[in-house]
């Protein structure tokens, strides 16, 4: 299908998928330049899943205590069980605190010390409290002001539209075909600049924190352009989810003082980590708690342990905690103030995502070839700052630092660049999968076979894996793939189709999936939250090496790019907490 | 956990096929922990996947999911159905043009928000750290910036139905939430567009958006607030 045969084509300087937090960042450095910004998003902006982070934003400000950038980094590297990578880090740590202040400056109403400073307070893995909040809606306020600000320099939105394609030929992007949602029809963006800013893949779990809409769509996108994946396999489970829903729970529960106790009543975390307490990294955390449920400590012996935050009182939970207090209220019936809470770990956040190096350019091999003109950050993004886990904050000041530094750069590539052409039938590949379900036989619906997906994704591909779970998981995946081919959509109509939509976000499930599996088989060690109870040890001279998958001719084929170790000061030591 | 059976009436309507909107009732099983979007889910994947409806987050904060559930503005995914029995009425917010079943068009809401200005404008010189902001300014504007752009509040003030012009009690809480940010330089502009017939005056104070309002921010009281800085800048 040719260009015209679009219901519309636009052109524009930069265009960026997703519009949470790493999206909106972006999107606003660039129209502050007077270049054009689009963001393309499947939801309104507001809608976006950064506004469900809630415990904080790191920064070391020192507000509060002593701090530095050298403790933030040497934390971060320590929290990523090393295979974070050093540049990144410390560019990151060298950026956060503008972030923070500036955020501020746009007016998000951060809670506040005595003096009117930026308050903090205390998270998983931070040697300080480092954690600007603002109660425990800090995702919400930052989403919002950053929103408010891009109506303010008048940034394009392009709301409830799912991207189907990207446009990329000789290693150059041109941008991307989407679906309207609201009115049906495939729209061409045709751009110097894509950036993909799609967020986290923990929808292809069933218990998971992440909303409807983290289907992976970028990661998917980019696999079925060509290019690889990075560390997929490294999936966080965050040790708060509210029990059977998985919501979250911020550790900013735990950051005000809040402990995890098992059916004895016992705060198990100084079995584990006798230090750090609750506040270890969520790996540890996570892991701790599914070790007292696997050895019948979970409460009543069941598959739950408490967060219990009594003692905290009712003015701190309300002043500090509201959110979380109504959460459990609202779906567990658990009133925090006077009873323990049932949680249980959750699948939370993708360290694993398109690979990119330090100016946000997307790269397609272990030598670094960039992608000219396509640029992640992000959750969907793997740079990477995280490494093999993430501590708890980073994540915002991921989104917002290196949402930012994207649309510097994008800026500054739409400058000294023409727009790249269309490939001749740009729209074909999108075109090809409505089709597909349009006239799909219909003898399977997608609900059931995404179902599965999720239960056995937690059930094999959890906080512990082993080699046996995760080759029945293949081939479950495999087998899923295939009735995938029979799926058709009852709804034929062009207008808010969601039994359309749904069904080509389980399309993108079913292919990353594969590859989270593959990468997890592939890594024969443990590192941060990939643990293999057959391969129980981090294995430095086999492993400190990033995974890079791509999927050829139906198959997942991999290569490995070495982590990046500058400092020797942070040369991978044991890790304890 | 038990199964209920459930009575859901739904108000279908789809544009390529209905000249208006029609009930549909479903009969079926779920847990009796449900959520409205638990229900809605249940009847999307395994009975009618044409229903159309928004959510997101199902975790109260994305504002995906506003919908009138028997008579009363709610967010679907935080409701429990046993709150309202086993007889269900679901329809989309009042006073929006529909797009299809529960989804309605909220480009008028979002433009009205855009109209005043809802941002912080700053005319001094940045602090080379943060702003100095106590706890007690903060305190001013804090619940106000709960608001999670549900439109709920819209769509259950009947100063908004008749009248697409006004403002409504969404886009008036966030000039409330700018003009008394502390930081903020703009109250004067913001005041001038929202002294205005279809601005803080059309408010009659009528408390149906705060009873509406998910947050439960106070938001009446907010915009009285508002009207009175309003005389106040005025005299």
């Amino acid at each position: 299908m040719k260009i015209e045969q679009a219901r519309k084509y636009h052109k524009i300087d930069a265009v960026i998928v997703g519009a949470g937090l790493a999206g909106l960042r972006a999107a606003l450095e660039v129209a502050r330049s007077g270049l054009a910004a689009a963001v393309v998003s499947k939801v309104y902006p507001t809608r976006s899943h950064s506004g469900g982070a809630q415990g904080g934003i790191a920064a070391a400000l020192a507000n509060v205590s002593e701090d530095s950038l050298d403790a933030h980094m040497f934390d971060t590297i320590k929290g990523s069980d090393y295979l974070a990578d050093q540049d990144i880090v410390e560019h990151f740590v060298n950026e956060a605190v503008n972030t923070v202040y500036e955020f501020e400056h746009m007016g998000v109403p951060f809670s506040r010390t005595a003096d009117g400073r930026i308050n903090q307070r205390p998270f998983g893995g931070h040697s300080a409290p480092r954690a600007c909040f603002a109660q425990d809606i800090t995702g919400h306020v930052l989403l919002h002001t950053l929103y408010e600000q891009c109506l303010k320099h008048n940034v394009l939105f392009f709301s409830e539209f799912q991207v189907l394609s990207l446009l990329v030929q000789n290693d150059v992007a041109s941008g991307l075909v989407a679906w309207d949602i609201r009115e049906g029809g495939l729209h061409i963006f045709h751009a110097k600049t894509v950036l993909l800013a799609t967020g986290g893949y923990g929808r292809a779990w069933k218990v998971t924190s992440n909303a409807h809409a983290n289907t992976g769509d970028g990661v998917a996108l980019v696999l079925e352009a060509g290019l690889p994946l990075e560390d997929m396999e490294f999936v966080q489970f965050h040790p708060t989810g509210l029990y059977k829903h998985g919501i979250l729970l911020s550790e900013a529960a735990r950051g005000e003082g809040a402990y995890i106790i098992n059916d004895r009543g016992e705060r198990f975390m100084k079995n584990y980590a006798a230090a750090k307490m609750e506040l270890a990294p969520r790996d540890v955390v996570s892991r701790a708690e599914q070790t007292e449920i696997n050895e019948g400590r979970g409460i009543g012996g069941r598959d739950y342990v408490y967060l219990d935050l009594r003692h905290l009182g009712r003015e701190k939970i309300l002043s500090r905690l509201p959110q979380i207090h109504d959460l459990a209220l609202n779906y567990l019936k658990a009133d925090s103030i006077k009873e323990p809470v049932p949680i249980q770990p959750t699948a939370h956040y993708s360290m694993g995502g398109i690979p990119a190096n330090i100016r946000t350019e997307v790269i397609k091999d272990a030598a670094g070839t960039v992608v000219r003109g396509l640029y992640t950050a992000g959750e969907a993004s793997c740079l990477s700052l995280h490494g093999a886990n993430r501590l708890g904050t980073n994540s915002m000041q991921d989104a917002a630092t290196f949402g930012r530094i994207a649309g510097a750069h994008m800026t500054e590539f739409c400058r000294q660049n023409v727009f790249a052409d269309l490939p001749t039938k740009p729209l074909d590949v999108a075109q090809g999968k409505i089709d597909r379900l349009w006239s799909g036989s219909g003898l399977e619906r997608h609900a059931p076979i995404r179902e599965e997906l999720q239960e056995n994704m937690t059930k094999h591909m959890g906080v512990f894996r082993n080699q046996d779970d995760m080759l029945r998981m293949l081939g479950i995946i495999k087998e899923l793939q295939e009735r995938y081919r029979k799926v058709g959509v009852d709804d034929r109509g062009q207008a808010f189709n969601l039994d359309l939509i749904e069904a080509l976000e389980l399309e993108n499930l079913l292919s990353f999936a594969e590859v989270i599996v593959e990468g997890a088989l592939a890594r024969k060690e443990s590192r941060g939250a990939h643990f293999r109870s057959d391969f129980p040890k981090r294995d430095d001279a086999n492993w400190l090496k990033h995974t890079l998958a791509w999927r050829r001719d139906g198959k997942i084929v991999m290569d490995y790019g070495k982590a990046v170790v500058i400092y020797p000061q942070y040369q991978p030591q044991e890790r304890k907490y | 956990m038990a199964q209920i059976d459930i009575q859901a009436k739904i108000l279908r309507y789809q544009p390529e096929k209905d000249e208006k909107p029609h009930w549909q009732t479903f009969a079926i099983q779920v847990a009796d922990d449900s959520t409205i979007l638990d229900v809605l889910n249940e009847i999307h994947w395994r009975h009618d996947g044409t229903l159309a409806y928004r959510r997101s987050c199902r975790s109260s904060i994305c504002g995906s999911c506003a919908m009138k559930v028997n008579g009363r503005n709610v967010l679907a995914c935080e409701t429990p159905v046993h709150r309202f029995g086993t007889k269900l009425k679901v329809e989309p917010l009042s006073g929006f043009q529909i797009i299809k079943d529960l989804v309605v068009d909220l480009e008028p809401f979002f433009a009205k928000l855009k109209r005043i200005k809802p941002y912080l404008i700053v005319d001094k010189p940045l602090p080379d750290k943060e702003f100095v902001q106590s706890p007690a300014q903060l305190e001013q504007i804090g619940e106000s910036t709960l608001c999670i752009l549900c439109a709920a509040c819209s769509a259950a003030c009947p100063s908004s139905w008749p009248n697409q012009e006004y403002l409504g009690p969404a886009a008036l809480l966030k000039a409330y939430r700018f003009v008394f940010d502390s930081r903020d330089d703009g109250a004067d502009q913001r005041l001038e567009i929202v002294n205005d017939k279809n601005g803080v005056w059309r408010c009659h104070t009528i408390f149906n958006c705060m009873e509406a309002c998910p947050k439960k921010i106070k938001i009446t009281e907010y915009l009285s607030r508002l009207k009175l800085k309003v005389v106040e800048n005025s005299l």
